[in-house]
């Protein structure tokens, strides 16, 4: 299978900061990938440099066609959905216009509503809360909104931004066996940042490891999972 | 007592000219949080386009729409044109600029059409509806124009995924780029709107106030007392305060100050909101510590 | 530092930089002094009505440029001192020397307490409530209850005052017009040197403090809440002698010309000279006293279209103004004769 994305030689600054040196990754279609890395190594900027986000230098292809330089809402139609960190959700939005608004760039009205019926068979609890207020979910309602919303584009590629963050480790375990889900069921490849280390090599097939804004190793999740290093100072053992 | 309602309902009428202004504000204010001196210049410059057409011999009606498209276009174009290299300024930057648009309206309308005071032809003249001692068609027919407007941008906003990317750029930009809304294009339409709503409060007013390159300061002033009043980032506050302030000017008016001091009472009004309760009636409270 | 040195004892023409400065200096003030006698009356009536123009952009530059606060409204403190001055001269026979103090002091504490509630005003907010205040301004100098002292909406009319002693120069007399030109002129220094005072020193500090990082400047022990008010009040006071001082030169005040125009005229000054620049104020003043005199030959409304393309285009181009211009063109030079 071919690659669904490529960087290569991406740099990545906040203003005058450069932050990501000369990264290069690849993705394979229809696979997970996941970046891990401490804190401030530059996995975030990883995520938000392929969706032009921040300034950038170098090259991101998806299918081979070049999307770096490109304003994020075209990067966005080009079928890459991004769960920022934070979640990013429209607070003061119900939690239905957060899921129409995931499904905005779409033309088939239709499709975006059998959609929203999906999600909600997939998820219940979103279906009782619809006419709620976004902001009032609890934190791991709130990440499943966010994963939906992104779905609501039938994005060829996922980026997840630490879906664990600050949530409870049995809804944790909920959310990754969710996010194994979409990806055998519905094909969708996956770029996830996380600061759980082991949980994320557990469902990913591929892995990088990012140290102050380089790539320091790569390979599949396996062999990183064994790597002497990556174990001691990513998975504490 | 009848003196009484007679007030009260044109202070209605008034007030929902103030309510128009007040919601553009809102608009505007919602989406990039910078208040908009030359709201009221705008809507006065719209209006002198409508005059033109009117003079012209186009019938009200045409003139009427033809001058709220220019309006949405024209507000939309100065966003994209005059705003968007300082989105990102200092506030003093924006509050600069706005004054200039201010004063480039004002003199290009007084260049163009001349400071002679002109009559502006109301669309709803004596005998429309039944006129009474309380109230005049005009003042029927402008509250009508006014709801009408409201209940359009309600379901604009409700109903429409257009309206609804516009609510979600004006609340969280980041993520409404990230699900595909052009935000700097809702900011642009932002405008638009907002210019087309004033452009209908000028059109609605000018007939009672008479037309000339000053016309809306007042009522501007009164739209930032309506919006302040209801809070400057609801909506619906703010049309709420601006038919409160329009009864209150009418009845204070003509009961106790005399309208002599409307703007003071406009300017008391400002200054009391924003000491005493600066989030007004309906605003969300945001706290930020300095 | 050898640098430094070595620019310094650099000779252009036989003279040293410093020799050149105190020389440029000399025939400055010489050429100040003999100007009025060199130029016909209705000339020297506006280079007296640009020095006062100075004094009130010097005042808004004080709150706006130095301390951040965005004031769209100070054409009221101009009025009040202006009225001040007017009331005292016409209705109390004060001599017209004696109102300066009385229309500082009286518009130091209108800022002061017109800056207490703007305190918790911030950006925006304040700019609203001066923007209103300034609306309201004309309105409320014709409210018919303050008709006995305000002279309603004919306002007062004044005599100019006469030079207190004869004396001619170039063949030309002391007209009242030049003797204001001095007295002017004599104010101005003072209040120019005053903020020069004010401003370099720990106030000026805490000002600029206040304005670039708030929150550490309170952390620092600036008092925010008393800075911040008594700048609105210094700020005011300027404008307020500025409106007195203009009300003598013009020797008549009325509503309609202290509007919301006379506020944006202000700003623009401020603007277009410089702002947080002392010497900016001049440059502002002499844009808003000749520049619309010059436009005005193509329509009664183009000074303000100027006006507003000015106050656009500099956000655009040259957000430092007429000071920010020099600056470049200084540090430019500089370069080049090294």
């Amino acid at each position: 299978m071919g690659a669904i994305l490529q960087a290569s030689n991406l740099d990545a600054f906040y203003g005058p900061t450069q932050v990501l040196f000369g990264v290069g990754f690849e993705l394979r279609e229809g696979g997970i990938t996941t970046i891990l890395g401490a804190n401030g190594a530059g996995k975030t900027t990883t995520l938000r440099a392929v969706c032009g986000m921040v300034r950038t230098a170098g090259e991101v292809r998806l299918k081979g066609e070049r999307i770096d330089g490109k304003a994020t809402e075209d990067i966005v139609r080009k079928g890459i959905a991004h769960v920022p960190d934070g979640r990013g959700t429209f607070t003061a939005l119900t939690v239905e216009e957060n899921l129409r608004l995931g499904g905005y760039v779409r033309k088939d009205r239709d499709g975006v509503a059998a959609d929203i019926e999906r999600l909600y068979e997939r998820f219940p609890r979103l279906k009782e809360r619809r006419r709620q207020q976004a902001g009032t979910l609890s934190g791991g309602e709130q990440q499943m909104l966010a994963i939906s919303r992104a779905l609501m584009l039938r994005p060829r590629l996922l980026l997840l931004d630490e879906p664990s963050f600050g949530l409870a480790p049995l809804i944790v375990k909920e959310i990754f066996e969710i996010m194994r889900t979409i990806n055998r069921e519905d094909g969708v490849s996956m770029l996830l940042v996380e600061q759980n280390a082991s949980l994320a090599l557990d469902l990913a097939d591929h892995a990088y490891l990012l140290e102050t804004g380089k790539v320091v190793i790569a390979g599949s999740a396996d062999a990183i999972k064994n790597d002497e290093q990556v174990r001691r100072s990513y998975l504490g053992y | 007592m009848e003196a009484f309602l007679h007030q009260v309902f044109s202070g209605l009428a008034t007030g929902g000219i103030y309510a128009s202004m007040a919601l553009a504000l809102v608009m505007i204010y919602q989406s990039t949080h910078h208040i908009n001196f030359s709201q009221g210049e705008m809507a006065t410059f719209c209006t002198f386009i409508a005059w033109a057409l009117i003079e012209t011999g186009f019938p009200y009606w045409v003139a009427f729409f033809a001058t709220v498209a220019i309006g949405l276009v024209g507000g939309m174009a100065i966003q994209r044109i005059l705003l968007r290299p300082v989105e990102n300024a200092p506030i003093l930057t924006n509050v600069i600029v706005f004054i200039g648009l201010l004063v480039i309206f004002n003199s290009t309308a007084g260049w163009i059409f001349d400071h002679t005071i002109k009559a502006f032809p109301s669309p709803f003249p004596r005998g429309t509806f039944f006129d009474t001692q309380y109230f005049s068609s005009h003042e029927i027919g402008s509250i009508m124009v006014t709801l009408l407007v409201l209940v359009a941008l309600y379901v604009f906003f409700r109903f429409t995924p257009l309206g609804l990317a516009m609510r979600a750029a004006a609340q969280n930009p980041v993520s409404s780029r990230l699900v595909g809304i052009r935000v700097s294009w809702m900011l642009a339409l932002g405008w638009g709107l907002a210019a087309a709503i004033g452009a209908i409060a000028g059109m609605m007013v000018a007939p009672i106030v008479y037309l000339d390159p000053n016309m809306m300061a007042g009522i501007l002033l009164y739209g930032f007392a309506g919006a302040l009043l209801g809070g400057i980032d609801n909506p619906w506050g703010a049309v709420f305060g601006g038919f409160v302030v329009g009864v209150l000017e009418n009845v204070l008016g003509a009961y106790v100050i005399g309208t002599e001091l409307k703007l003071t009472v406009a300017l008391v009004l400002i200054v009391g909101v924003l000491t005493l309760k600066p989030t007004g009636l309906f605003g969300k409270v945001v706290v930020t510590r300095v | 530092m050898t640098r430094s040195g070595a620019v310094a004892e650099l000779r252009y023409f036989g003279l040293t930089l410093r020799q050149w400065i105190i020389l440029g200096a000399i025939v400055g003030l010489v050429l100040l002094l003999v100007m009025p006698f060199l130029l016909r009356n209705y000339r020297v009536f506006q280079i007296n009505l640009a020095m006062v123009y100075a004094i009130a952009i010097l005042g808004l530059n004080m709150l706006t440029g130095y301390n951040g606060q965005i004031s769209l409204g100070h054409g009221a403190f101009y009025a009040i001192g202006g009225y001040t001055a007017a009331i005292l001269m016409h209705r109390y026979g004060v001599p017209y020397w004696a109102t300066l103090p009385v229309a500082g002091f009286v518009c130091l504490v209108a800022g002061f307490l017109f800056g207490l509630p703007a305190l918790r005003l911030q950006g925006h907010y304040l700019a609203l409530a001066t923007f209103a205040l300034a609306l309201a301004t004309p309105q409320i100098l014709k409210y018919k209850h303050f008709e006995e002292f305000t002279g309603g909406v004919q306002g007062i009319v004044l005599d100019k005052p006469e030079p207190p002693f004869e004396f001619s120069f170039l063949g030309q007399a002391l007209s009242q017009d030049r003797w204001l030109y001095f007295f002017t002129l004599l104010v101005a220094a003072i209040m120019f040197l005053l903020a020069w005072n004010i401003l370099r020193g720990r106030i000026g500090r805490a000002m600029i403090a206040i304005r670039d990082q708030p929150i550490a400047a309170a952390a620092m022990g600036v008092n925010l809440a008393m800075v911040k008010s008594l700048t609105f009040g210094v700020s005011a006071m300027y404008t307020g002698v500025a409106g007195a001082l203009g009300a003598i030169v013009v020797a008549f005040v009325a509503p309609d010309s202290f509007n919301i125009f006379l506020s944006i005229t202000i700003l623009v000054g401020a603007v277009v000279g410089g702002l947080a620049s002392i010497p900016a104020a001049i440059f502002g003043a002499i844009f808003i006293q000749y520049v619309p005199n010059i436009a005005d030959q193509i329509s009664k409304s183009a000074p303000w279209a100027v006006y507003g393309v000015f106050l656009i285009g500099l956000m655009y181009l040259m957000p430092t103004g007429v000071m920010g211009l020099l600056r470049l063109v200084g540090a430019r030079l500089r370069k080049y004769a090294e």
